[in-house]
């Protein structure tokens, strides 16, 4: 019995201008990602998965094709729908973190709520959101970093931070773009088994894109993509993605 | 919420945008103290033109003047209702004042005004220039034995006691002048005829005339003798007096700073003495009037033009001068009518209604309220705040290209975060709003360091005029220029308000482009690269 499909790309495609020349980067991809299974999209540099990634994530517009989420297309929806999708829906964590500078880690992963709710229906709920933010901190172990800034952590402890950024307004679907890409082997597996832990134990559903096999070896679902298309699909495998890494 | 955070975050954070508000703070700093600056001489004026003036002036051009002074006033009263809360008539007319000082004769154009103290006080502040502090309760033509502006001590001694001294001193120095001639003509006699007394006469007055303007008195016997004055036959100076005059304090003193640049004062007429004041009777055929005035006070109202050309004299002996009696009736007529209006009263409605009473076709009346007569000088004013204005914010909107130019440079700094932004949901409505808030903050900051500092400002600016000025010798507020012995403020909450709302409405509109910048940035572009 397969899970339902939480979301769905069907034959995007997208090529970007430069001096009259179109640099076509996705040629009809398809995708699907089902709900509680890590998916990994594996593919060299240039062969499109970043773009692919911010198509999904609606903060760039497919020139063909559409993106489904739990079956409603999103690609093409009002500004203020994308919006909401983007914070609510769905968590990203990408390879440079993006943190705010200017806040502290507790205020980062509180920003989501802060973006969703309006300034009233915030401080209403504040101590509520903060909790939770609290919560997320402890979630990825960094509850007594709670006060310092982006300047003051390690690499790892900001992917950790982002991680619970992304996680602030329970997201049904986490998008990691090369999460572990700019951390060293030992923390770069620490993020990993961060994430299968919330995979098997909170059955988040994760879409993780790499350009490392190893990494993406673990994953349930594996999609290869070459030149703005999708090579191949592996079958699930039920080893847990730490085993695989650690191995 | 994550606006008014970041906001927050960047305001303290980022001093370079702090900078680049200085120059608001400054301008708006800079518009409060010249607004309260102005506003407080232009009230301080007002008050003293107001103080002088009534609210309403009839000038009748005629030289006889207007007969009848109460049929006008109830006529006027008829025409204006209830709007009258006082009246008063008076008689003004140009003449020369001179006064005698060691020898030398001072002539002044003046405008000598005869009023009656008592209603004249009613529709302008008069007696409150005077000097000696009795007339300022109420004003009177007798001479004071002393006591005259016990700050001044060039006035010390005027009144009595200085009368007394002068009389005393010239009674010697006739004495010995007739000695002296006693001596002369005794001299001459014994020498025997060899000089004849009728050809020195002639000698001393061909030397006289060959020496240029005469030295001797202006007002020579025949032209006594052929004026209309109604002198007193002969009085004694010791014990008596002219009629009397209170001249504005100009037309008899030079103010000057001596050689420790100190402000100093000289009188060339002090309370005591006598002046003589010449101006033409109201007959048809006009005739010159000469007299005799004693100083009785002196007026000073701190506004240059009235103290420079008035000299007060009583009513009804101006009228007796001038024969503004009519021998038969004994109606007296007069050539001013001031009126005070009820607070709050329309002055122009009420001037309107008496030019329409007394249209110009038919009577040589003037109907003037004190705005229309001192219309130029308002209006100089009004029109240097209003460009002081102008120019004072030119300098906060340049302020406010500064603030764009330094936003511009904090979103491409923040390129990165307006795509995380984006990426965790904002909208580019929010993101803009970001900026936009950013830029009401920062106008915020900034005028209000301004309005607080301009505020000090404003209180202490005696003491930091005084600072100045001994830090660099000039002086910043010249007494013997303005009249006022501290500069005058008036801060006027209503400025506060659009200098304000005008210098935050600046920084906003110079973050609107920026944040129009930011919302535009396509998140993609924003977060690809590192």
């Amino acid at each position: 019995m397969s899970s339902p499909i939480v979301l769905a790309a069907n034959g995007l495609k997208k090529s970007y201008h430069k001096d009259r020349i179109d640099v076509p980067v996705l040629r009809g991809v398809d995708l699907e990602v089902r709900e509680g299974e890590v998916t990994a999209l594996v593919g060299r540099s240039g062969s499109g998965k970043s773009t692919l990634m911010h198509l999904l994530a609606t903060l760039d517009r497919p020139d063909e094709g559409e993106v489904l989420f739990r079956g409603t297309r999103i690609d093409n929806a009002p500004r203020a729908t994308r919006d909401r999708y983007r914070n609510r829906d769905i968590g990203v964590i990408f390879q440079f973190y993006f943190l705010l500078p200017e806040l502290s880690a507790i205020e980062n992963v509180l920003a989501p709520a802060m973006i969703g709710k309006s300034v009233w229906s915030y401080l209403k709920s504040r101590n509520e959101y903060r909790r939770r933010a609290e919560a997320m901190l402890d979630r990825v172990g960094l509850l007594h970093r709670a006060k310092h800034r982006p300047s003051e952590m390690s690499g790892g402890e900001m992917q950790r931070v982002a991680i619970a950024r992304a996680l602030m307004t329970d997201p049904t679907l986490l998008l990691a773009d090369e999460p572990t890409g700019n951390l060293d082997t030992e923390t770069g597996k620490e993020i990993l088994q961060l994430l299968t832990e919330l995979n098997q134990n909170d059955s988040l559903t994760i879409l993780m894109i790499t350009h490392d096999d190893e990494i993406a070896a673990g994953a349930d679902v594996l999609w290869r993509m070459k030149d703005g298309l999708i090579e191949t699909q592996q079958s699930a495998r039920n080893e847990p993605l730490l085993a695989t890494s650690a191995a | 919420m994550y606006r008014w955070l970041l906001c927050y975050r960047y305001l303290k954070t980022r001093y370079i945008a702090l900078a680049s508000i200085i120059s608001v703070t400054l301008g708006v700093a800079t518009l409060i103290v010249v607004n309260s600056v102005m506003s407080g001489f232009a009230s301080e004026m007002h008050e003293r033109l107001h103080g002088l003036a009534s609210d309403i002036m009839i000038d009748c051009h005629a030289t006889g003047g207007m007969p009848d002074p109460e049929g006008h006033l109830r006529e006027i009263r008829k025409v204006c209702g209830p709007a009258i809360v006082g009246a008063s008539v008076s008689v003004s007319v140009p003449s020369m004042l001179g006064i005698e000082r060691n020898g030398q004769q001072i002539g002044r154009h003046v405008n000598l005004i005869g009023l009656d103290a008592k209603s004249y006080e009613k529709v302008s502040d008069f007696g409150k220039y005077l000097m000696h502090p009795e007339n300022q309760k109420a004003a009177s033509f007798e001479l004071r034995e002393s006591g005259y502006a016990p700050d001044r001590k060039e006035l010390l001694d005027a009144g009595w006691t200085h009368r007394r001294r002068q009389v005393q001193q010239q009674r010697q120095l006739d004495e010995y002048m007739a000695e002296d001639r006693r001596l002369m003509a005794e001299m001459r006699r014994q020498a025997g005829g060899e000089m004849p007394a009728e050809e020195s006469t002639d000698d001393e007055s061909a030397i006289e005339a060959a020496s240029g303007p005469s030295m001797g008195p202006m007002f020579s016997d025949e032209l006594l003798a052929s004026s209309e004055g109604a002198l007193p036959a002969s009085i004694d100076p010791m014990k008596e007096q002219f009629p009397g005059i209170i001249l504005g304090i100009s037309t008899c003193s030079v103010r000057t700073r001596d050689s420790d640049g100190e402000v100093c004062d000289v009188y060339y007429a002090k309370p005591g003495d006598d002046v003589r004041m010449i101006f033409p009777n109201a007959a048809n055929d006009t005739k010159v009037v000469n007299q005799k005035f004693t100083v009785v006070d002196l007026y000073e109202s701190g506004m240059s033009e009235y103290d420079s050309t008035f000299a007060f004299v009583r009513l009804d002996q101006l009228q007796e001068f001038r024969g503004m009696i009519d021998p038969k009736t004994g109606v007296r007529s007069v050539t001013t009518i001031q009126l005070k209006l009820a607070e709050g009263s329309d002055l122009n409605a009420v001037r309107d209604a008496l030019r329409k009473r007394f249209p110009p076709e038919l009577y040589a009346y003037n109907v003037q309220t004190w705005r229309d007569l001192q219309g130029p000088l308002l209006s100089a004013v009004r029109l240097e705040t209003m460009i002081l204005n102008i120019l004072l914010f030119l300098i906060i909107a340049v302020a406010g290209f500064g603030i764009l130019a330094t936003f511009f440079m904090i979103v491409v700094e923040k390129t990165r975060d307006i795509g995380t932004l984006k990426a965790l949901g904002a909208s580019g409505k929010g993101v803009s709003s970001i900026f936009m808030t950013y830029g009401l903050l920062l106008g915020f900051v900034g005028s209000g360091a301004g309005l607080i500092g301009g505020l000090i400002f404003v209180d202490n600016i005696n003491w930091i005029a005084g600072l100045i000025e001994r830090i660099t010798g000039q002086e910043v507020f010249d007494p013997t220029v303005y009249y006022f012995t501290e500069i005058p403020t008036i801060v006027e909450p209503f400025t506060l308000v659009w200098v304000m709302l005008g210098a935050v409405g600046i920084a906003v509109l110079a973050s609107v482009l920026p944040a129009i910048r930011a919302a535009r940035l396509h998140p993609v572009q924003a977060l690809r690269f590192e």
